[in-house]
């Protein structure tokens, strides 16, 4: 086990006297695993970023405990601190917001190195242009600025910057749906090599499923700030047993004519509520087609129980009953 | 046979610019058949959006349609007045954006903005256009469509917005929708009520229309034909079961292959196409894929490039290889990994420790952030 989160929750006040708050993130738990690629899906405004930032300590918790690697991160401090920061890192969604654009390539990708004080200045020069090779840009490039790239380009140089320190774990934020298709292939496939290269764990969040189940060994989906389903890969495409996980998949369409005849998405009613004020009992029970209104799912909130497969679990109360 | 809706013949749209000139659309010829549904897919910058620009003549400045025609039930818009093309536009083809937030009018109530929509043509009085209104939001499935005219465009979801705006574009029964992204900024499950609207619009009203998108699983949900753009140019056409089962040109190919299948249960590696599109005011010489095309040789390098030939029933390709005459083991080439092993290998060795208390407790984090 890599990452432990417990019981997490992250509220924003929205202000006012109410004490009301944008419940982003409402009682997380998710395990990730060294060395595997955990998805993470779920529609915008689900919460999935906000854990991500929550994860990787840029954000503080509003509750809970979030363990890596035998120390929990949201209670140490200083330099014990630090040495955990370098093991994770981050990759972002808009490669034209994520780099300084007054800042050269060379400068955005030495910055870490230099914050960790890594090696020499010649060394630190050295790894820079490794890392500019490794990403498949020219390492004479170190002058240039972040306008002179094209997105792709961009996307290959925040993946360096993240890789510079050696870190174990990275968290990719959306880190393809800005580019083109064409363009996806290649940082998804480089993604890809990166992990097996250097042994490193993922977790991905997207809100394609089907990117996340090409880089993913496990996926887990939230909705309204809390996980709803986690499973292999393949059992959670094969025997979903949320219904919302149902309707997320049926909902993507496949590039195969053939298949899409024969399809029939269940199209959800309404979009998701509020996260300040989030329905009853099962979150997800005003737009779920087996729901038992009034009944136990506007009333219990139903916890995340092993269901289906093994290493399996869900948070319904009729898990599988569709 | 169905009857032709537009045809567009040898259309040429250029944009002169300091750099030099922009051939964006670069001799494009298709047509669209009555109730027809039509997909053009494509990389950003590979003139798909430009081509229904120019269908409506709103290319913007400092683009131009140099050359061909453009037929609207035989009648050329390239040569309308500008009285014809305000009827033709939203009368006989409408478009619907990509973000609906910003082609909404932030400081005009959304039923408002549709009821102008109608009443610009005169082909309905304010009276008649009011309920209409509500009528055209309830056929869209905009929840308490009564109260919901009174909204403006920020009270309403992206998904709600992008509803209004396909309101807007069959209120004045148009027989050709454009569609450009149309759900490329929602969320797979709203996305997935807008195919089903639109399907159901299609069925309904037969309204032909044209899917402008770079998702090939959009384009195998909604539409029967396909349009397969790179540079500027046509490279593939075809009816869309056969474009997926047996694509000809290498760039189709690799587009098809390059994007995962969310019913796929195997992790191969996908095709990626290297590189990028190329810049279209200097394009490359012969093929304009060659230089990323996997499957290349010689005769594609020089000019004369490839004609469109026929390579199936309807189907048209332009290229000098075409997939059916590629190896099978030779696909693979695509799908090897480019990674630098002599790079990776030296940033493997362990880099230097933390220098403690070095850096101020501030910059904690910074590396992460950037």
């Amino acid at each position: 086990m890599l990452v432990r989160v417990s019981g997490v929750y992250k509220h924003f006040p929205v202000g006012g006297f109410g004490g009301l708050a944008v419940r982003a993130v409402d009682g997380v738990d998710l395990e990730i695993r060294r060395g595997e690629t955990l998805g993470l899906v779920g529609e915008s405004g689900c919460g999935k970023s906000t854990l991500a930032r929550l994860i990787t300590g840029l954000l503080p918790v509003t509750a809970g405990s979030i363990v890596f690697d035998g120390q929990d991160v949201t209670r140490i401090r200083g330099a014990r601190l630090r040495r955990v920061r370098r093991r994770m890192q981050m990759i972002f969604q808009d490669p034209f917001a994520s780099l300084d654009p007054r800042m050269t390539v060379g400068d955005i990708l030495q910055e870490p190195l230099d914050n960790f004080s890594i090696g020499t200045l010649r060394e630190r020069r050295k790894r820079v242009q490794e890392l500019l090779r490794l990403v498949g840009l020219n390492p004479n490039f170190t002058n240039r600025y972040p306008h002179e790239f094209s997105g792709g380009q961009r996307q290959r140089i925040g993946i360096a910057r993240a890789l510079s320190v050696n870190p174990s774990f990275i968290v990719c934020d959306e880190p393809v749906s800005a580019l083109d298709v064409s363009i996806q292939a290649q940082i998804i496939n480089l993604l890809q090599d990166l992990q097996r290269e250097f042994q490193l764990t993922y977790l991905f969040i997207a809100h394609d499923l089907a990117v996340v189940r090409h880089l993913s060994d496990r996926i887990a989906v939230m909705y309204l700030g809390k996980v709803v389903e986690t499973a292999d890969r393949n059992d959670i495409y094969d025997k979903p047993q949320h219904p919302y996980t149902k309707a997320l998949l049926s909902s993507i369409p496949v590039p195969d004519p053939m298949v899409e005849k024969g399809r029939a998405p269940i199209t959800l009613k309404g979009e998701i509520p509020s996260p300040v004020n989030p329905p009853s009992g099962c979150r997800f029970h005003p737009r779920c087609p087996i729901a038992r209104v009034p009944g136990v799912c506007s009333e219990v909130e139903p916890p995340l129980e092993p269901h289906g497969a093994v290493d399996q679990v869900a948070a319904c109360h009729f898990a599988g009953q569709f | 046979m169905a009857q032709t809706l537009l045809q567009v013949e040898d259309l040429h749209t250029q944009f002169f610019t300091s750099r030099g000139v922009v051939r964006a659309v670069d001799g494009v010829t298709f047509h669209v058949d009555a109730g027809e549904t039509l997909g053009v897919v494509g990389e950003s910058g590979c003139g798909k959006t430009i081509t229904a620009l120019s269908i409506l003549r709103l290319v913007p400045d400092p683009g131009r349609i140099t050359s061909g025609r453009i037929l609207f039930r035989g009648k050329d818009v390239t040569k309308m007045t500008d009285e014809e093309i305000r009827d033709f536009r939203g009368n006989d083809v409408a478009m619907i954006f990509q973000d609906p937030m910003t082609s909404l009018n932030p400081v005009t109530k959304v039923g408002m903005q549709i009821e102008e929509a109608m009443t610009a043509h005169e082909r309905f009085t304010e009276k008649v256009a009011r309920p209409r209104v509500i009528e055209l939001l309830k056929r869209v499935r905009v929840p308490a469509a009564e109260s919901r005219v009174k909204d403006y465009p920020h009270q309403f979801s992206g998904g709600m917005r992008q509803r209004a705006m396909i309101a807007m574009g069959l209120s004045n029964e148009p027989d050709l929708l454009i569609a450009d992204e149309p759900t490329t900024a929602l969320d797979v499950t709203v996305q997935a009520q807008i195919i089903q609207l639109m399907k159901q619009l299609n069925r309904e009203l037969n309204t032909a229309m044209m899917l402008i998108t770079h998702n090939m699983a959009l384009v195998a949900s909604l539409c029967q034909r396909i349009i397969v753009m790179y540079a500027g140019r046509i490279v593939e056409e075809g009816p869309v079961e056969q474009i997926f089962r047996s694509p000809q040109h290498p760039y189709t190919w690799s587009l098809l292959r390059s994007v995962p299948r969310v019913d796929e249960a195997r992790k191969d590696r996908l095709v990626s196409i290297k590189g990028m599109p190329p810049d279209l005011s200097h394009p490359p010489p012969g093929c304009k894929f060659h230089p990323r095309c996997p499957f290349v040789i010689d005769k594609c390098k020089v000019d004369p490039e490839p004609q469109l030939e026929e390579v199936g029933v309807d189907q048209v390709a332009r290229c000098w290889v075409l997939m059916r005459n590629v190896k099978e083991e030779s696909t693979e080439v695509a799908k090897q990994s480019a990674l630098s092993k002599e790079a990776a290998e030296k940033l493997k060795a362990p880099v230097g420790e933390l220098g403690a208390g070095e850096v101020g407790a501030g910059e904690v984090g910074r590396g992460a952030g950037g």
